[in-house]
């Protein structure tokens, strides 16, 4: 028994009805609500990884009945991620929506967002994950058409549907399990499920709903529109966090619950749509006229190199080989989430300042907004993968890992993966270094550029040079054991 | 047991029935409601595993689970209808 467990998600919750109650003040509460949590998950990550996973009964109700909260190695680095990446959007978005009319709305639904988040990453149950799964969609699609555009509605509900189809096929591949396994409680499945008719067809499922969620290519192209027209906060965490919430949960599935059903042929399928996604989503990016635009499908292309993780593991036995794959997976995910809100916000900083974000019209950016320019450049040696970022660890321990299982067929896919980024964001780069009017007059160093470069240096510098912590807390798991 | 599956394929056939019309159709209504028939066959599904037999009493936690699809399926519906009309709304401004 735990009970430090239910602040991160009980805290954001008890400040969203504040924040309802009292819009006038919802710039103060909903910083206070998001930092509130942050510190929450500090201490349960100090204290898992002092003494190991962590559970909570809810209620008292033991699971199997009740639903149980569970801290792990994987929970604690993915609420660490949503924690501080919320923490510094929300401080930006305090600048951002600081006149704004709808503020009152905007920080309502996020801090049920971060509750949705940590909820999903603390979760010990099946059903409990379709709950967080959905209050985490209808969130997202709301604050993804705050914006009010006819563009952003429509992608906000093109958004809606597909992840209403994603999560009714998550939700079938749940009632097989029940129906097969009579509990949804993740450690006993953990330790019931084997190889048969009953785990195949749910895990297909399931992972076909996650699939749409987290935008794996061809199911990919809901993410772009609804990325690019959202308020530039609110893109930051859709593509740094909501995408990597169905990520998570198809790690778990993978290679917790199911280990032992999963078979390298069905890794290799989700591995090839993964490469494909890495390639066309980066000459998608190289392609983009807008700012925007060209981030969202770097975001394809990033969630690509995750899966392509997927044959890798899968052809690893369970040891060390394997939590040293699984432990550069989630370092490149967390770099990615860093980079990418970075990015989201200096490209918002520059949107409000120059009125547009075309790229071809960026000349001076560098000169009239440094410290921005100086974020996005940060940002993009972390997306590239150039040392000393998190993502070059990452991608190393990738290739070390193709070498080991021999798979070596996947590996033009990384170069040509790398090359394009390195020219999507090289070409962004020569536009905002060169000479021209610039965005606006202002040379001061805004509050809202902050935040943006503290992410950006998190993402190269902090996640290089710390990256060991992510390799010993990897290992710290709630759910020990498949049914193999 | 056999009306138990009879139950449970009805709801796997209403399923994949929503899902089809869902992905065929391309305005947003028809789809909504295509939606929501693929949600009744999931939850038709739930319902048909709570029976154990006429010696035990059903089993709860499906019945939970059916209640609480309910309320995330009639949010999502409700929501999908409300920034359908705004869009309309637009178009007509």
């Amino acid at each position: 028994m735990n009970n430090l467990l239910i602040w991160p998600v009980a805290l954001p919750l008890l400040t969203a009805l504040l924040a309802l109650l009292w819009p006038r003040r919802s710039n103060w509460i909903g910083v206070a609500g998001t930092g509130l949590p942050l510190l929450a998950v500090l201490l349960v990550s100090w204290q898992v990884a002092a003494s190991g996973p962590l559970e909570l009964a809810l209620g008292g109700w033991a699971p199997g009945l009740g639903i149980a909260l569970r801290a792990d190695g994987l929970s604690v680095l993915m609420l660490l991620m949503s924690a501080l990446v919320t923490m510094a959007v929300a401080v930006y978005a305090s600048v951002y929506f600081a006149h704004a009319e709808r503020r009152g709305e905007f920080w309502v639904l996020w801090l049920l967002l971060i509750t949705a988040l940590h909820a999903l990453f603390l979760s010990g149950d099946l059903f409990n994950l379709y709950v967080t799964l959905e209050l985490l969609g209808l969130t997202a699609v709301v604050l993804a058409c705050l914006g009010g555009s006819r563009e952003s509605l429509q992608a906000a509900l093109r958004y809606l549907v597909l992840g209403l189809l994603g999560s009714l096929t998550f939700l079938i591949g749940v009632a097989l399990i029940y129906a097969g396994y009579g509990t949804l409680d993740m450690a006993a499945l953990g330790d019931a499920i084997v190889a048969g008719p009953t785990a195949w067809v749910a895990l297909s499922l399931m992972t076909g709903g996650l699939l749409i969620k987290s935008a794996l290519f061809p199911l990919h192209f809901w993410l772009p529109p609804a990325h690019a027209n959202a308020p530039a906060p609110v893109s930051a965490v859709l593509s740094a966090l909501v995408v990597k919430a169905a990520l998570y949960l198809i790690l778990r599935l993978w290679l917790e619950l199911f280990d032992g059903v999963v078979t390298q042929a069905a890794a290799v399928i989700v591995g090839v749509l993964g490469a494909i996604a890495v390639v066309w989503g980066s000459w998608a990016a190289l392609q983009a006229e807008r700012l925007k635009l060209m981030a969202a499908y770097s975001t394809v292309a990033q969630l690509g190199y995750l899966f392509m993780f997927m044959p890798l593991l899968a052809a690893l036995p369970e040891g060390a080989g394997r939590e040293l794959a699984l432990g550069a997976l989630v370092l490149l995910a967390l770099t990615h989430g860093f980079a990418k809100s970075a990015f989201f916000l200096a490209a918002g900083i520059i949107m409000q300042r120059a009125g547009h974000d075309r790229i071809a019209e960026l000349g001076g950016t560098a000169r009239s907004l440094p410290v921005t320019a100086f974020t996005i450049a940060l940002a993009g040696v972390a997306l590239i993968g150039l040392p000393p970022s998190g993502s070059f660890l990452a991608k190393w321990q990738m290739l070390s890992t193709l070498f080991v299982t021999g798979q070596w067929v996947w590996l033009p896919v990384i170069a040509v993966g790398t090359l394009l980024a390195g020219a999507y964001i090289f070409r962004l780069l020569g536009h905002a270094f060169a000479p021209g009017e610039g965005v606006g007059p202002s040379l001061s160093v805004g509050r809202e550029e902050i935040p943006a470069v503290l992410l950006a240096l998190i993402a190269t510098l902090l996640l290089g040079f710390w990256a060991s912590a992510v390799w010993e807390l990897v290992p710290i798991s709630a759910y020990a054991g498949g049914g193999a | 047991m056999t009306q138990v599956l009879l139950y449970a394929l009805t709801g796997a056939v209403l399923f994949m029935l929503g899902v089809r019309a869902a992905l065929l159709r391309d305005t947003v209504l028809p789809r909504l409601l295509a939606l929501n028939v693929s949600g009744a066959g999931v939850f038709l599904i739930f319902v048909s595993l709570a029976y154990r037999g006429d010696s035990l009493p059903t089993d709860p936690v499906p019945h939970a689970l059916v209640l609480t699809g309910l309320v995330v399926a009639v949010s999502a519906t409700a929501l999908a209808l409300a920034l359908n009309r705004r869009l309309r709304e637009m178009d007509n401004e």
